[in-house]
C-alpha cells in the first residue's frame, strides 16, 4: 500500500493521479446528472402512458418498457455508439462534427437515461396503480380533466410512494455509468483502470475507486432519505424514523 | 444502408454459438452458486449472533454499492493473488478471466441473491419457527425442512428474474477480452468490420432470448403461486 501514488504526476498528462480520478468523478456525476433528467422525463410520461385506457398507448409504453430491459446495457452502448451513427447517415454527419470525447459523452447520456427510462416507467405505473381506484373517481367526480387528475390527484401521491425504489434507480444509474467505459468515456472507472494500468498500483488505484463508489452511494441514500421525510404524506406512508 | 452484410452472421455463427454457450454457463453456475451462498449470507444476516450479522451485512452492502465492473476487475485481479497466499506459492497462479468470472459472479450474486432470500425467509410467519424449535427440531433441521422450501417457493418468480438480469449482466465479461456472447460478437466486429451488422444482431438475439425466457417466467409464476 503506497498512497504516495496519489499525488504523483501522470506521465505526459497535466496533473495527479488524484486529480485524474477526481476529474474521473466529475464525468461520471455529470453523465449521471443529464442522464436522470431524460430518465425522469421520459419514464414518468411513458409510466402515466401505461395507466391511460387507451389501450394503443398501453401497449406502446409496454413495447417501450420491454425493449430497453432485454437487451444488456453494454449492447445498448454499442447500439447508440456505432449502429445508430452507421445505420443514419444524418447521426454520423452530426456526429463526426463533434470532439470524441463530446460524442462519448452525449451517447452515453441519451444510452443510460433511455435504459434508466424504461425502469422508472415501471416504477410510475406500479405506482399510480397501487393508489386506490376511488382517487382517480374522485378527481372526476370534482370536475378535473384526465390531466387535471394526473398532475393535482395521481402524481403527487405516486411518486411520494415509489420514492425507495427511485432511490435504488439513482444509485443504479450512477453504478450504471462505469459501463460507459466500453465505448471509452473517461468517467471514473476508466481513469481507476488507466491509473491501475500505467503504475501497475492495481490495490490502491481500485480501493479509491472502490471508496469513491461507497461514498456516492451512501450520499444518495442519505439525500433521498431526506426528501422522502420531507415529501411524506402525514399518516399515509410510515415516515421516517 | 446497401453495403449491409448481414451473411456475416451465417458464416460466424459457431463461434458466436460457442460464446452463448460460456454466457450460458457463467450465468447457471453464478446462479447456482449464488443461491447457495446468498442463503447462507441471509441466514447470517438474521442470525441472532450479532457479530456475524454485521459481517453479513457489511458483505452485502458492500457489494450493492459497487458498479458490476469495478466487482469484475477487482476479482481478476485480486484472486490469482489470494490464492497464492493461501497456498504460500512463489508466484501467482494463472487463472484467466475465463475462470476468475465465475467467482466473481458467484460472489456477487450472492450479495443480490441473499436480500431476495432474506425477504423470503422473513415472509414465513415466525410462529412457525416456534412450531419446529417446539417439535424438537434444531435449527438447521427448522431451516431446512420447514422455513427454506416455502421461502424458495415464494421467491422464485424474484430469483428467476434476477438470473435474467443475471444472463444479461455477464455480458460484462467482454471488457476483460472473454469470449462470451458479446466478447464473440465483438472479435468478429472487428476482424471482419462488420461492426454495425453484428452489433445489431447481438441486440435482437439477447432481446428474443431474454423476452422468451421472462414470458416463460410468468407462465410458471401463474403455476406455482401458493394459493391463499
Amino acid at each position: 500500500m503506497n498512497l504516495g501514488i496519489f499525488v504523483e504526476q501522470v506521465p505526459d498528462g497535466d496533473g495527479a493521479w488524484w486529480e485524474m480520478l477526481a476529474s474521473g468523478l466529475g464525468w461520471t456525476l455529470a453523465t449521471a446528472f443529464f442522464a436522470w433528467i431524460i430518465a425522469f422525463t421520459l419514464g414518468s410520461l411513458v409510466g402515466v402512458v401505461r395507466t391511460t385506457d387507451k389501450q394503443w398507448l398501453v401497449r406502446a409504453g409496454n413495447a417501450y418498457v420491454e425493449l430497453f430491459r432485454n437487451i444488456p446495457l453494454i449492447v445498448q452502448f454499442f447500439v447508440w455508439y456505432f449502429v445508430v451513427p452507421g445505420l443514419i447517415p444524418a447521426v454520423k454527419l452530426w456526429v463526426v462534427s463533434l470532439d470524441p470525447t463530446e460524442h462519448q459523452f452525449v451517447t452515453s447520456i441519451v444510452c443510460l437515461g433511455l435504459f434508466t427510462s424504461a425502469r422508472i416507467a415501471e416504477q410510475v405505473r406500479s405506482g399510480i396503480q397501487s393508489l386506490s381506484h376511488g382517487q382517480r373517481n374522485a378527481g372526476y367526480a370534482i370536475g378535473l380533466t384526465q390531466t387535471q387528475t394526473y398532475r393535482y390527484v395521481l402524481l403527487p401521491m405516486a411518486y411520494r410512494i415509489i420514492i425507495p425504489p427511485l432511490t435504488s434507480e439513482v444509485m443504479n444509474l450512477i453504478k450504471n455509468t462505469a459501463v460507459a467505459y466500453s465505448i471509452g468515456l473517461i468517467e471514473l472507472f476508466f481513469r481507476t483502470r488507466e491509473m491501475a494500468e500505467m503504475t501497475f498500483r492495481y490495490f490502491e488505484a481500485f480501493a479509491a475507486a472502490t471508496l469513491i463508489y461507497m461514498v456516492i452511494a451512501m450520499s444518495a441514500n442519505r439525500v433521498m432519505a431526506f426528501i422522502e421525510r420531507r415529501v411524506a404524506v402525514p399518516g399515509y406512508i410510515t415516515q421516517g424514523k | 444502408m446497401g453495403d449491409l452484410d448481414f451473411d456475416v452472421i451465417g458464416r460466424s455463427l459457431p463461434y458466436l454459438l460457442k460464446g452463448l454457450q460460456y454466457t450460458l454457463q457463467l450465468t447457471l453456475t453464478a446462479a447456482l452458486g449464488g443461491t447457495v451462498f446468498g442463503t447462507l449470507l441471509a441466514m447470517a444476516r438474521l442470525s441472532s449472533f450479532k457479530p456475524l450479522a454485521l459481517v453479513a451485512a457489511g458483505y452485502v452492502n458492500l457489494m450493492r454499492s459497487l458498479p458490476l465492473l469495478l466487482v469484475i476487475f477487482w476479482f481478476y485481479f485480486l484472486v490469482p493473488v489470494l490464492v497464492q497466499s493461501m497456498l504460500g506459492w512463489e508466484r501467482p497462479p494463472q487463472i484467466g478471466a475465463e475462470r476468475s468470472a465465475y467467482i466473481t459472479f458467484i460472489m456477487f450474486e450472492a450479495a443480490y441473491f441473499c436480500e431476495i432470500m432474506r425477504a423470503g425467509i422473513q415472509s414465513i410467519p415466525r410462529g412457525q419457527i416456534g412450531a419446529a424449535y417446539a417439535v424438537g427440531l434444531t435449527y438447521w433441521q427448522a431451516m431446512k425442512l420447514v422455513i427454506l422450501p416455502q421461502a424458495f417457493r415464494n421467491m422464485l418468480p424474484v430469483l428467476l428474474t434476477q438470473s435474467i438480469i443475471l444472463f444479461q449482466d455477464v455480458s460484462l465479461v467482454s471488457l476483460l477480452n472473454v469470449t462470451d456472447f458479446v466478447g464473440a460478437a465483438v472479435k468478429i466486429a472487428q476482424r471482419d468490420s462488420r461492426i454495425v451488422e453484428m452489433y445489431l444482431f447481438v441486440a435482437v438475439a439477447y432481446f428474443v432470448l431474454c423476452y422468451t425466457l421472462s414470458y416463460m417466467m410468468k407462465l410458471l409464476q401463474r403455476r406455482i403461486a401458493i394459493v391463499h
